[in-house]
């Protein structure tokens, strides 16, 4: 195909076909930026929790009055709970993954560092690796004679007495291998704070924080062995049962003690989706925006090309007279429009890669893989083809004999 | 003359209506989106308390040992109790609070309401003058109330439909926590957007149902929420909380002018230095004296995703006015044969340009009245999303006259360079190859 004469005919509607070009350029830009963000929050929205999902029931209580015997009752309610048919692991905990609601602590590898090397949240709660469903990668998970009570922890605490303090820690191995390295964490030290010395007695394959401010810390966890007694409460047991034992659970709990109230519950799925809603509203919104403005684009290119065929309907028909086949008219339009899209594209990769420098600085986000031009530039090529289709086949329809009449 | 190019624009609009529908939809789509985001930006980067909020000012210290000490770095966003007392206590300000949220259990004389949790917030007598918080019935408490740890609270008017099925239930009994409180003030419809005392709690949620004086929350131990930052040897302890090394209140100064501004600031740090002196802190004095707006501004409270969506929106729009402007260029230029033959009758230039514009300008307000309906409909989209801030996107008339002006503005815009192009014509020319 000869684009020289389509060049030529091309220059003569400077304005218009520089308008289209501009369209689909930015049109390419807007799209490979909106498709890269959706990627990146689908693949947020799947962010690995180290827990057992579909097997977690959460939930909590809290008194209506004022209690002194929370160990007592804690005890009692965690038998009540074990006692129902299908629950398999029980625990009280201070808090749960992608529940909001967090305890957090710096650490440190040498007590005298000024800064502290990391924050990490930490989990308290007798059973809980279990109860979550926590797979152990390498060491061991905390035993009972390892825990102590969370009021004792406090007051040891305060007054400075590490004997009554927990020594021993299980982390994740993300924070294993952000710590040391290509290392075994086993019986390494770290400091909570600056001066409560921890052993990693054991690796977990992850378990996520609770809320998350930072994407690459998300899993840089710990758990403690302490016992904690604020009526929160995780149970796990087989999928199917779950609605029922929240029900019974709820129950039960209810009908020893009458005098508080449950502020939470749920099938911890939930929780996932409630966590990443605020992703997920995004990403559907940025798939909406790719599909209208892929739809205007498109509808653009009908419109414009419909007029030119209706504008050179005399050439078209002088062509055709001079021997030009159906096929030389419905090329020419074709390569017509891949000359338009191709310089569209080409200036529409320029401006992607300025927007994700834009979006970079702004927004925390990784640069635009390169794989992302190819795969743009053809969505565009073929959605100009295919919009071109109809007016280019109407011009190859344009008999020759309209060449002898006047318009 | 106006009309008669009305009348040739909608004969021109008609004759090809696919197109016509065309140039609208895109118009209106562009416009609908921008609305749309822009107007849940105006909403949530809006001045919680329009008219007072100059005088607001958010005060912080530097309170924290030598650990992890960076010259420069920004002081913790909150105070702990001892800071908060002693600057209460000093009523260097018009106005002060001290402040914090928390949940309390409400347990209704009906027998028919179940116990339930309410958000409460803990605060001083100040709070309701300062923020300017309406009183449907009643009023707040006093200084002396906070001294003696009254059990008074004041609700809002959502609670007291709730419990006192919306009568003046001044003088009521309000069980909390198996403790009786007495009701002195119900709040008429406030809320302040965002929730700008305690960023903590969520930034666009609506203010807390109980009001109850900070000292009574201590003196009940009531369960707070919110964030807590400790150092040294402090603790999540509940009970020690007034002598914690731990920042947990938000401390909030009316300061009226510009002077009391300054004044104010070299008391704090004239306090950090007494402070430092007294070994209490550690640090070299570090304060800042952020003003509502500049606080606001700091917390980068509007979430960034509503930015991204505004210049997502405004990148849509520009592709679909781009659309627009190829689309009426190449119809005014297909009608260049019936512009001439009007020049050549002795239209001046001007004439056909202004007809042009007219008819461009018909696009857009028929544009911008579908953009309307589009934002209207995109807005309810957003009030069924679950985000503390969906009930708040609301079109208000200064939003519904933008989006007017940017309709109606962009298609002549866009109208322009078509127009100013096809009256560039030469009569002659089109005439001859008739």
């Amino acid at each position: 195909m000869d684009i020289l004469p389509i060049l030529a005919t091309l220059r003569r509607h400077k304005v218009t076909a520089t308008l289209l070009i501009l369209q689909i350029a930015l049109t390419c830009a807007i799209v490979c930026n909106a498709v890269f963000l959706i990627t990146q929050r689908l693949h947020r929205m799947d962010m690995p929790s180290g827990v057992a999902e579909h097997e977690l029931v959460h939930l909590r209580l809290a008194d209506i009055g004022r209690r002194d015997d929370e160990k007592a009752r804690t005890a009692e309610d965690l038998a009540l709970l074990r006692q129902i048919p299908g629950v398999t692991e029980v625990a009280s905990v201070n808090q749960v993954p992608f529940g909001n609601s967090s305890n957090n602590s710096g650490i440190k590898l040498d007590p005298k560092q000024s800064q502290s090397t990391l924050n990490m949240t930490t989990y308290f709660g007798e059973n809980l690796a279990q109860a979550f469903g926590v797979q152990l990668v390498s060491g061991r998970m905390l035993q009972p004679d390892d825990y102590m009570d969370f009021d004792a922890v406090v007051h040891a605490a305060q007054a400075g007495d590490l004997k009554h303090l927990p020594s021993v820690i299980v982390i994740t191995q993300a924070l294993a291998e952000r710590l040391w390295p290509g290392q075994s964490a086993l019986g390494k030290q770290i400091y909570l704070g600056s001066e409560v010395p921890l052993r990693v007695v054991g690796v977990v394959r992850g378990l996520v924080r609770p809320s998350i401010w930072d994407d690459a810390m998300a899993q840089y966890t710990g758990i403690l062995p302490v016992r904690v007694f604020d009526g929160n409460y995780i149970l796990r047991t087989a999928p199917g049962e779950r609605d029922r034992v929240l029900k019974a659970a709820i129950a039960a709990l209810k009908k020893s003690d009458p005098h508080r109230v449950v502020i939470a519950q749920h099938i911890w799925d939930d929780m996932r989706s409630d966590f990443f809603r605020q992703d997920r509203a995004m990403a559907v919104l940025l798939v909406g925006v790719c599909i209208a403005l892929l739809v205007v684009t498109a509808l653009g290119i009908v419109g414009l090309g419909s007029f030119w065929v209706a504008q050179r309907r005399r050439q078209i028909g002088v062509r055709r007279a001079l021997g030009a086949t159906r096929a030389n008219i419905l090329h020419y339009f074709q390569t017509e429009n891949f000359l338009l899209a191709t310089i569209g594209i080409g200036l529409g990769m320029v401006l992607a890669y300025g927007i994700n420098l834009f979006l970079m600085q702004h927004y925390e986000l990784p640069r635009l893989p390169a794989i992302y031009f190819p795969v743009g530039a053809v969505a565009l090529w073929l959605i100009g083809q295919v919009a071109v289709l109809g007016p280019a086949l109407r011009a190859a329809a344009v008999p020759p004999v309209v060449a002898t009449r006047s318009v | 003359m106006f009309q008669y190019y009305l009348d040739l624009a909608l004969r021109s609009l008609k004759r090809n209506k696919a197109l016509t529908a065309l140039m609208v939809f895109a118009v209106a789509l562009g416009i609908g989106a921008s609305m749309t985001t822009l107007t849940v930006f105006h909403v949530l980067s809006g001045d919680p308390i329009p008219g007072a909020s100059g005088t607001l000012f958010y005060p912080q210290l530097d309170p924290q040992d030598m650990d992890g000490y960076q010259p420069g770095k920004e002081p913790p966003a909150q105070v702990t109790w001892i800071d908060g007392m002693n600057l209460l206590r000093a009523h260097r300000g018009v106005r002060q609070a001290l402040m914090t949220g928390g949940a309390v259990p409400v347990q209704p004389a009906q027998s028919d309401l179940d116990p339930f949790f309410s958000d409460a917030r803990y605060t001083t007598a100040d709070f309701f003058a300062m923020f300017q918080a309406p009183f449907l019935y009643g009023h707040g408490w006093n200084a002396a109330d906070d001294d003696a740890k009254a059990r008074v609270a004041v609700i809002t008017r959502k609670l007291n439909d709730k419990l006192f099925g919306g009568k003046d239930s001044t003088g009521q009994t309000l069980r909390i926590k198996d403790t009786a409180f007495r009701v002195i003030g119900v709040l008429g419809d406030w809320r302040p957007n965002p929730h700008f005392y305690d960023l903590n709690t969520g930034g666009y949620r609506g203010v807390e149902d109980a009001f109850l004086p900070l000292t009574t929350f201590r003196d009940l131990r009531l369960d707070r929420n919110g964030s807590m930052d400790c150092w040294g040897r402090g603790g999540g302890d509940e009970d020690h909380l007034e002598t914690a090394t731990c920042v947990w209140l938000q401390f909030w100064v009316q300061l009226d002018d510009a002077s009391q501004a300054a004044a104010y600031k070299q008391f704090l740090v004239n306090y950090s230095r007494e402070q430092h002196d007294l070994g209490r802190f550690q640090r070299p004095p570090n304060v800042r004296l952020r003003s509502l707006m500049q606080w606001l501004d700091y917390n980068k409270v509007v979430p960034s995703d509503v930015r991204l969506q505004v210049y997502l929106a405004f990148g849509f729009l520009l592709v679909c006015l781009v659309n627009t402007v190829g689309l009426m260029l190449a119809k005014f230029m297909r009608r260049a044969g019936e512009l001439g033959v009007r020049r050549a009758l002795g239209a001046s230039r001007r004439n056909v340009f202004a007809q042009l514009l007219v008819e461009s300008g018909v696009i857009g307000l028929a544009g911008g009245l579908g953009g309307l309906g589009l934002a209207l409909l995109g807005l309810w989209a957003v009030r069924h999303q679950p985000s503390d801030y969906a009930e708040l996107a609301r079109l208000d008339p200064t939003m519904l006259l933008t989006t007017f002006l940017l309709a109606v503005g962009a298609s002549l815009l866009a109208g322009l360079l078509p127009a100013w192009r096809a009256c560039q014509v030469a009569p002659a020319l089109q005439l001859k190859s008739q």
